[in-house]
């Protein structure tokens, strides 16, 4: 089963990144082979509609678990639609969420913004 | 950090005035001026040096290589937006979509990079300011305001809160500066004007899961109307958490390009170090602005 | 002949100007373009004659022409297209209303449908037909409510229009036919900043135009003034600060209708501007 998670480059130490739709890449970390791949996202310098490329390319990935600070209306539904189940990340690296996420500490994300018309994503 | 975003709804109500107070009373290190339109905060903050400018590009724009163009007028017929008339694309109508350069039958049309603003940086004593000049006739100026917000971000190093100086009306640069708010304060003026204009931004706020708070600026013009603000708010569980009264040194303050806020002594002065002291017991420790809906 | 009230800043005073104005001519046209906070009818109180929605294309797709070939979601610069587990996902309020998606598809999969963004009401107050737009919150852009407004305005009256504060898209839809712009000025630093940006809006629109001061206080420097005078622009009128001008506003009431001194203060005002027009 694949796991992705945004973050701010790539290693699997990096910070979660706060932003989903604007992130500059994303890990993917397969729990059977315990392997971790980055991926480019193609969505981090759209001009609108981050959320909704960012949650096709996840999609496109095979990924069934997605671990993130946030997410929008818009990406949600794409993700939902995609069967992908999204988890609040909690402060710390890519590697730490995973392990977090392995020991059931995670919980769901359930404050899910609207859409914010093309000029969201909360830049901490 | 705690973002604090000043918004009116109707424009000239005070959010510049008040906002520019708000930074000197919290001795705030990181603000910035969403007001990409028509910028005004940078006018009475002190001390300010030489910014660092950056040319903003949002959309692409189209364009038509002219010695390829064989005058068939496909794109011209095919545009949404009227932005093509006689071989000619005007930048201000075209929104970027590209369709008339899928649709050139001998591919004379190309996307090029547009500059619809700067942005503006000012770096000063550990101070960040952030705000952007949209350049006229400009649309999506909501972008534009994202970038002033992401400016701000990227260039600060740690503070307790930001302040957002924002814009008039509800639309694109509003809901971009919505983004990312915590509080969310609505100054507003009892004139009928300033009451209409007021529902709708508090709409506007509650759409993006927030719970604004207002303060009444120019309270005594019409204590009818502010006492109707009061009863408005009230009902619909909006607090109102300050009356600035209508105050002639606001004018020559601005016009000393000062912040009332150095005009501690004078009415309206007092009266925002009130309001901020409120925000900076309750709603800065607290949660209070995140709608629970 | 249309008249256009801009400012740069909120508050100086456009609807005031622009309500004053409308209802001091013996019959015209009243716009309001602000469509994101309309304000004309809060003082006019018209009868309404006739509402109207507006609306923006969409797109809607019939899933058993698509082949999913994503060439619409290659396409789409406003990433409003996504394609799940082979049902194509369209997002409305991220689409621009382009057309691409409908006319590039190979298999001509795609429909034309409609959204509401906003509507237009007209009615009559008294002397004045006013026609005014209003965006639905939580949308982004009024230009295409103003553009309605444009299409539905007589040719033959004095039409005034309210336009939105600032200088962006929305405010070159508003002055795009006018044949002359009023810039409503305050005597405050902000005031003036704004008035040159909006100023050179209607230079680069080659319109012609002239200054009103709006708030002046007789023996206070005037930042609008001396740009004005600084860059030889042309001051309609000056209005001082008025709290009886200011109450009425605040309540609601069109002064030219309350009192006679402001009757003619603007009759005159809209005088002067019909002169600078026929120049």
């Amino acid at each position: 089963m694949k796991i992705i998670i945004p973050v701010e480059s790539k290693n699997a130490d990096a910070p979660v990144c706060p932003s989903f739709g604007r992130t500059p890449f994303f890990m993917l970390f397969d729990t059977e082979t315990q392997k971790s791949d980055f991926i480019d996202n193609a969505a981090a310098n759209s001009q609108g509609g981050a959320g909704i490329k960012a949650a096709q390319t996840l999609v496109d990935s095979g990924a069934k678990i997605l671990i993130t600070y946030r997410c929008g209306q818009n990406a949600a539904d794409v993700l939902n639609a995609g069967g992908i189940k999204i988890y609040k990340a909690e402060n710390g690296s890519a590697n730490d969420n995973i392990k977090k996420y392995k020991e059931e500490k995670l919980s769901v994300l359930t404050d899910i913004h609207p859409g914010f018309h093309n000029h969201g994503g909360k830049n901490k | 950090m705690k973002q604090i975003l000043i918004l009116s709804g109707k424009g000239g109500t005070g959010k510049t005035t008040v906002a520019g107070a708000f930074i000197e009373l919290s001795k705030s290190i990181a603000f910035a001026d969403c007001d990409v339109d028509a910028p005004n905060l940078h006018l009475i903050i002190d001390k300010l040096s030489e910014p660092k400018k950056t040319d903003y590009y949002g959309f692409q724009k189209a364009v038509i290589k002219n010695l390829k163009c064989t005058n068939c007028g496909l794109c011209e017929k095919i545009c949404r937006f009227d932005a093509i008339k006689n071989k000619f694309i005007n930048i201000h109508k075209c929104e970027g979509c590209g369709l008339c350069v899928e649709i050139c039958p001998v591919k004379a049309i190309v996307m090029s990079d547009y500059s619809s603003g700067s942005l503006m940086l000012y770096k000063d004593d550990g101070k960040v300011f952030s705000t952007a000049q949209l350049k006229m006739g400009n649309g999506a100026s909501g972008k534009l305001v994202a970038a002033v917000k992401k400016q701000l971000s990227d260039n600060f190093i740690d503070s307790k809160i930001s302040i957002i100086d924002g814009s008039p009306g509800i639309g694109c640069p509003v809901v971009a500066s919505v983004s990312g708010a915590d509080i969310v304060v609505i100054v507003t003026e009892p004139t009928v004007s300033g009451i209409h204009d007021m529902k709708r931004i508090i709409d506007t706020a509650r759409h993006f899961n927030i719970n604004p708070v207002v303060c009444i600026n120019k309270f005594d013009i019409n204590e009818e109307n502010t006492k109707e603000i009061e009863r408005y708010c009230d009902s619909i569980n909006i607090d109102v958490i300050g009356k600035i009264p209508f105050d002639p040194m606001v004018v020559k303050a601005v016009n000393n390009c000062k912040s009332i806020s150095q005009y501690p002594e004078s009415p309206a002065g007092k009266a925002i170090k009130q309001i901020w002291d409120f925000i900076d017991r309750n709603l800065i420790k607290a949660n209070h602005c995140k709608n629970k809906n | 002949m249309k008249i256009a009230v801009l400012s740069g800043k909120g508050g100086t005073g456009k609807t005031l100007v622009s309500v004053n104005l409308a209802c001091s001519a013996k019959k015209a046209v009243y716009a309001d373009c602000d469509v994101e906070e309309p304000n004309g009818q809060l003082f006019l109180k018209p009868i309404i004659t006739n509402k109207t929605s507006v609306t923006v294309t969409i797109p809607s797709v019939d899933l058993n022409k698509c082949t999913r070939c994503r060439k619409c979601i290659t396409f789409c610069k406003y990433n409003a297209l996504a394609l799940i587990n082979d049902k194509l996902m369209i997002f409305n309020e991220v689409c621009h209303s382009c057309g691409g998606c409908i006319v590039l598809c190979p298999q001509k999969a795609f429909m034309e449908t409609s959204r509401i963004i906003g509507s237009i009401e007209e009615g009559i107050s008294g002397n004045v037909l006013a026609v005014s737009g209003c965006l639905n919150t939580g949308e982004v852009s009024g230009v295409p409510i103003i553009k309605s407004i444009m299409s539905k305005l007589p040719k033959e009256e004095i039409v005034i229009i309210d336009c939105p504060p600032g200088s962006a898209c929305v405010v070159m839809e508003s002055i795009r036919s006018a044949d002359f712009c009023v810039l409503v000025a305050e005597p405050t630093i902000f005031g003036t900043h704004n008035l040159a940006m909006v100023y050179d809006l209607v230079k680069f629109f080659n319109k012609p135009a002239g200054v009103l001061l709006n708030k002046c206080v007789d023996g206070q420097e005037n930042p609008s003034e001396e740009f004005c005078i600084n860059n030889k622009i042309n001051i309609l009128a000056k209005i001082p600060f008025d709290e009886q001008l200011g109450s009425l506003n605040s309540q609601g009431f069109i002064s030219v209708r309350e009192d006679n001194k402001y009757k003619e203060l603007f009759e005159n005002l809209l005088t002067n501007i019909e002169k600078e027009i026929l120049q």
